[in-house]
């Protein structure tokens, strides 16, 4: 069955069963691979997009639900090549270890600072339930930190 | 152009030992003049290889070649450091590219026949023989693993190899200038004859540079004179492409005509498939074959998904080998059955417990199967044609995934070509000692007769792991007046490696540690710090419960003891003063603390913990001190010390591998709970640069975490927790 997707700002047209998750249609229909699988539960945050600016886990979103969203993937972000605030400060505050969780991280913190700009620490907590098995959190937070200070001083 | 005329004239070998994961392999090094020649043959394109590992161009671009994986703990940025620091190379123009699974590349810090000379540690040196390095090829080393990147090959093999090919281009430049070799010096990638005010790049002598031999034994830079190593302006090359989705892990590995399969094992672990109904899953759309390899069951299909619903559609029977009876407390009721019968073998047996005097201490641990839980799922590509195969995947060992292709496709090693990727995770879990992963998946791909990418879900990655052990620890001493053991017995139901996991720093004249042989049917591997993950639990937890005998403060008990172990007794102060170590509970909050060495590094950790309102333990600052001799890149450092109090932090609040009938019960992250960011607690890691040999970081800021957090506990409630993880006690609200 065809469906036609807004991905990155592009329109793409795919044809796979209905139930298909999102995730492996972004990843093996329209090759972003940077879109990770996890858990295959929305458990882990990995496969973490933009569904119309909200974060959203795309192992479970079936793709027939997604046709009509503007869907932004972690390639997306960089504006002409210009990774975004939120992707310089993971590279300022070296973030990533193994790296496989944090496209999903990006994506969840900068749905976060686009609805919440200062969020508490309460806020993060709630919203940032991604796992990193690495345990970059603590740099995930000092990134986040310099994020809301950089905009602020903006 | 040069041609290969470089002769290795010394047929030596650099051996390292030890540590190493994986059925008591040991890390060797090694050169052979062919397999030089095959490096360059492979590496040479339009650069030239000097000494092995660093490949300059004509534009005056490096690249270092490294024979270690990336999974995140920074070889792939530390081990090119330490070449450019020697090498005075411009760090804007170092790049480096990961070594192909071949055997050329086995760990060998030397690949032009250096040596370490006087700087080979003394037990290694019986090692050091032709017969072991042949040894080593047949134990498929290009190993990462047991912490040893930067001690091993970075120290003994980048080091050397960047100073050699610096004096390699002096010598050029001397000869061009017809120079004295003295009157040169080096800076970012140009040697320069100052006198004269000539320069040039190192790119434009590097293949005049590649006529001279090598030096096995070149001067090495003074730390003082150190400009990467040891500082922080040096970023991690991988994390870019980590921050814009470009990072390609195994899992993204793409191949022309590529087909999907989905996998399950027989659910109880040993068991073997009797029969299977393949009709329905045939029928679906997209289906392409179902595999049937015994002890488990494939779909190959056109799309992922695909292959994943009609596996659920494959009817099979199964025979559990005997394993279907079979829980978890059976399993430790054996462990604890063997340790009353089985013989035992001893670590160390010294002295005499039974004579030695004072009051008797008793106690009894035990820790759970661990999964690793990668957030990579286990994945790998293969394609089998025309008696050669290739593999994609993510690996720490290639070699030994080379080998586990080749013999699941029916191919001699040769005829395998590995092509390894980022690991999204690997922690001991990559490393192959079941070859779980890549031989199914060549398996499967011979069947199919295309290339195929097999994708476990998670649920298969979590129930079929490589476990860590499950152990159960004994310990029985005596006090004497003061409060001062006499004699320390520990008797344990299971051992793997490194040896040295359950010996402890402190000064007790009569030690007995013994172990049996116990396990149970599940498959068991490497896990982050291997045996030091269980054992530093264990004896940081008994001296702890000791100190609390003797009523000492833990910290005081413990210093009196080091007395033959100044760096631990260092280590352990450094934490402590840091933390404002303190006794009893103060604010609703409990101090802990331990001390653990594993693969050349001591680490202490002081936590300091409460129990919520909601009856959870929360930890809320882990000072910590880690004396790893030198400090290569301290900002990476940090990094791993973060990364293993988390990941310990995991194992010792929630990990739990549970069995059901044969079966493991949890089988996804909301049954196996992980350390999440609201968790986190405040992470503060003091480097101590002792001057000691390079000790390892990727694995010794786990093994004492468990046990902080379980004597802080202690100090707090009242109650020890001898039995992980800790989720399973009930605590009551402190703060």
């Amino acid at each position: 069955m065809e469906f036609s997707l807004k991905v990155n700002g592009e329109t793409r047209v795919v044809d796979v069963e209905p139930d298909t998750p999102l995730l492996w249609v972004l990843r093996d229909e329209l090759g972003f691979k940077g879109v990770k699988f996890g858990c295959g539960v929305a458990a882990c945050g990995a496969c973490t997009v933009h569904m119309d600016g909200t974060a959203t886990r795309t192992c479970v979103y079936p793709v027939e639900a997604a046709a009509g969203s503007d869907i932004t993937t972690i390639e997306g972000l960089a504006v002409d090549g210009v990774l975004t605030d939120v992707q310089q400060a993971w590279i300022e505050e070296q973030v990533p270890q193994c790296g496989y969780c944090q496209s999903g991280m990006i994506m969840a913190v900068s749905a976060l600072l686009a609805e919440t700009p200062n969020p508490t620490d309460e806020d993060i907590n709630a919203a940032i339930t991604n796992v990193c098995r690495c345990g970059s959190y603590p740099r995930i937070k000092k990134a986040i930190q310099t994020v809301i200070s950089e905009r602020g001083a903006a | 152009m040069a041609s290969q005329k470089k002769k290795l004239t010394r047929r030596k070998f650099l051996l390292g030992t030890g540590a190493v994961v994986g059925g008591g392999l040991v890390l060797g090094y090694a050169a052979l003049p062919n397999q030089t020649k095959d490096i360059a043959a492979k590496y040479k394109g339009n650069g030239q290889v000097l000494s092995g590992w660093i490949k300059i161009t004509a534009d005056n671009k490096i690249t270092v070649i490294v024979p270690h994986a990336e999974m995140g703990q920074g070889a792939h940025t530390a081990l090119p450091m330490m070449a450019a620091e020697e090498l005075d190379a411009d760090w804007d123009l170092v790049s480096m590219e990961e070594a192909p699974g071949m055997p050329e590349f086995a760990n060998q810090p030397l690949a032009e026949g250096f040596i370490v000379g006087d700087k080979l540690p003394n037990i290694l040196a019986p090692l050091i023989n032709k017969a072991f390095y042949s040894i080593t090829q047949a134990m498929d080393l290009q190993i990462t693993g047991g912490s040893t990147s930067v001690r091993f090959t970075g120290q003994y093999g980048m080091r050397v190899a960047g100073a050699a090919a610096r004096e390699m281009l002096m010598k050029a430049a001397a000869k061009e200038w017809d120079v004295p070799l003295g009157d040169l010096s080096t800076e970012k990638s140009h040697v320069y004859h100052r006198a004269s005010g000539r320069s040039a790049t190192y790119g434009s002598l590097a293949d005049a540079a590649a006529e001279f031999d090598p030096n096995p034994t070149p001067t090495l830079k003074a730390k003082a004179d150190h400009t990467l190593v040891g500082t922080r302006t040096v970023k991690r090359l991988d994390v870019p492409s980590k921050v814009d989705g470009s990072a390609r892990y195994g899992i993204d590995a793409e191949v022309d005509g590529m087909l999907y399969a989905a996998i399950a094992r027989v659910p109880v672990h040993g068991g073997m498939i009797t029969s299977l109904d393949d009709a329905a899953a045939l029928a679906m759309p997209g289906v392409k074959k179902v595999c049937n390899l015994g002890y488990a069951h494939a779909v190959v299909a056109d799309k992922y998904w695909r292959a994943k619903k009609a596996l659920d559609a494959v009817d099979i029977e199964f025979d559990g080998n005997g394993n279907e009876g079979l829980n978890t407390d059976a399993i430790f009721a054996r462990f604890a059955r063997d340790l009353e019968t089985s013989e035992l073998e001893y670590d160390i047996d010294e002295g005499d417990f039974s004579t030695a005097s004072g009051r008797l201490v008793e106690a009894e641990y035990a820790v759970p199967y661990l999964a690793h839980a990668c957030m990579e799922p286990m994945n790998c590509t293969a394609w089998v044609r025309d008696g050669v195969c290739d593999v994609w995947t993510g690996t720490q060992a290639p070699l030994m995934a080379r080998t586990a292709a080749a013999t699941a496709a029916g191919l001699e090693p040769e005829q395998v070509t590995v092509h390894n990727h980022m690991l999204g995770g690997g922690f001991g879990r990559r490393i192959h000692a079941e070859n779980d992963y890549v031989a199914p998946a060549v398996e499967i791909a011979k069947m199919a007769g295309a290339p195929v990418k097999t994708i476990w879900s998670r649920e298969e990655d979590m129930r079929f792991d490589e476990y860590r052990p499950a152990v159960v620890s004994r310990f029985a001493a005596k006090l004497d007046d003061s409060g001062k053991p006499t004699a320390w017995q520990n008797r344990f139901s299971d051992k793997r490696e490194p040896v040295e996991a359950p010996l402890i720093p402190y000064a007790v004249e009569n030690q007995s540690i013994g172990y049996v042989k116990s396990q149970s049917h599940l498959k068991l591997g490497p896990w982050r710090s291997v045996d030091h993950s269980q054992h530093a639990f264990f004896t940081e937890s008994f001296i702890d419960e000791l100190a609390h005998a003797a009523g000492a403060d833990p910290l005081q008990y413990r210093l009196s003891l080091l007395t033959d172990a100044p760096r631990h007794a260092h280590v352990l102060k450094t934490a402590a003063n840091a933390a404002g170590w303190y006794t009893g509970v103060k604010d609703g909050r409990a101090m802990g603390l331990a001390v653990h060495e594993s693969f050349g590094s001591i680490v202490a950790h002081v936590v300091e913990v409460s129990v919520g309102g909601n009856g959870m333990v929360q930890v809320h600052k882990v000072t910590c001190a880690v004396d790893c001799g030198e400090a290569i890149n301290p900002d990476n450092i940090e990094s791993q010390i973060e990364s293993a109090v988390i990941y310990g932090m995991t194992a010792a609040c929630y990990g739990e591998i549970t069995i059901e009938n044969g079966q493991v019960v949890e089988g996804n992250f909301p049954d196996y709970e992980m350390v999440r960011l609201a968790e986190v607690p405040g992470i503060d890691v003091h480097i101590i640069e002792s001057g000691a040999p390079l000790g390892g970081l990727g694995e010794p800021g786990l093994p004492p975490i468990a046990p902080a957090i379980t004597n802080a506990l202690y100090v707090l409630s009242g109650q020890r927790v001898r039995k992980l993880p800790i989720k399973n006690y009930e605590f009551a609200a402190t703060a």
